[in-house]
């Protein structure tokens, strides 16, 4: 198999991200499956359930709120650096200036 | 203490060895070119002047890939005026990768750090607070970041943004990378910790940038960040579409199965 726990991580199993969301969802998956068909031969009072069922499709909408959320947050607070293009400007005027007494050819 | 340091310490002890006085400590800047006629005068002058400000031993590594627009006649006028101790030309036939690029570079690089950043003068800022922050916290690697502080763009659309931002949050959801900007590529690396990462990444183009600070993160190396601005191309157009897109989301999804 492909490389895996670098020579110094002593004893510790590196998963793929992917596997390691595999892994997650599937353990999430089994025990909401296990809960809501009562496989465990629990028996949750009805107001659980109600709750239980539709979790899955609720956490994919808060998650996508979330994200959508963020990003937005993230979009609108992105710093426009006016300050460093200016700076920038001038930087490249004296550099053109310097470079020219130095003897360069553009 | 001793068990859970156990698999850090050999590479500790060896790392404490290594650190020299200020003095002895040299930057190589490994500048890939590609048609940069224009700013490659100007990103040298820039980092010579805020080297020498700085009284930091340095070079220039000058990676040009045959550029057909005289870069390299450019390169050599440098070489002539800052001294050849100073800019060194290590070009090459014609355009290969970035990564071969790099391993090209560090074969001739002599310093113990190297400075890794594009030619294009997208990245305004002083190479002075990489290495201030590197010695701040002894790290590893030090990653420019557009995304913190007071880091940020300039001269960029809401799409851009938006896409931009849109793709950092997927990032850091599937890959947890420990740094806010994986796309930057301005970014100062020990030279070892470059070797190694070099050897062990197999990606091609920016996602190859991507996957080094993941593989850095897996290899427990130290990574600290600061802000950069990025400034949208003062000679020339840089564009953000549909197949870079498409490209991106191909190497995220790579990573994320293989990393």
């Amino acid at each position: 198999s492909g490389p895996r726990g670098e020579g110094e991580t002593w004893g510790r199993v590196t998963m793929t991200k992917l596997a390691q969301w595999l892994w997650g969802l599937a353990i999430l998956g089994s025990t909401w499956v296990a809960l809501t068909t009562g496989a465990l031969g629990l028996e949750l009072p009805l107001s659980c359930q109600e709750v239980l069922w539709p979790l899955p499709a609720y956490l994919l909408v808060s998650a996508g709120c979330y994200a959508l959320g963020t990003v937005g947050y993230r979009v609108a607070t992105f710093h426009d650096c006016e300050d460093a293009a200016r700076e920038l400007q001038s930087q490249i005027q004296e550099a053109r200036a310097d470079l020219a007494r130095r003897g360069l050819r553009f | 203490m001793a068990s859970l340091e156990v698999s850090r310490s050999p590479r500790r002890s060896r790392r404490e060895l290594e650190v020299r006085s200020p003095r002895q400590n040299k930057y190589s800047v490994l500048l890939p070119t590609y048609n940069e006629r224009e700013n490659l005068p100007l990103i040298v002058w820039l980092l010579v002047k805020s080297f020498s400000e700085s009284g930091i031993n340095y070079e220039i590594i000058i990676i040009d890939d045959g550029s057909p627009d005289g870069t390299r006649d450019v390169a050599e006028q440098l070489e002539k005026i800052y001294g050849s101790d100073r800019i060194l030309l290590r070009p090459r036939e014609k355009k290969l990768g970035l990564g071969t690029a790099y391993i090209h570079g560090m074969k001739h690089a002599t310093g113990n750090y190297i400075i890794i950043m594009d030619a294009d003068l997208s990245h305004h800022v002083s190479a002075n607070l990489f290495y201030r922050k590197q010695k701040e916290g002894n790290f590893d690697i030090v990653s420019g970041t557009r995304y913190k502080g007071n880091g940020g763009v300039y001269g960029w659309d809401l799409k851009r943004k938006i896409i931009s931002r849109g793709a950092n949050f997927l990032t850091q959801i599937l890959l947890r990378p420990g740094a806010s900007d994986l796309t930057g590529s301005f970014r100062l690396y020990r030279k070892e910790v470059l070797e190694k990462l070099i050897e062990k990444c197999v990606s091609k183009g920016y996602v190859f940038q991507m996957e080094m600070i993941v593989r850095a993160r897996q290899l427990n190396y130290t990574i600290g960040e600061v802000p950069i601005s990025f400034v949208d191309r003062v000679y020339g157009e840089s564009k953000l579409g549909g197949n870079e897109i498409v490209s991106f989301l191909k190497g995220l999804l790579t990573l994320f199965a293989t990393t």
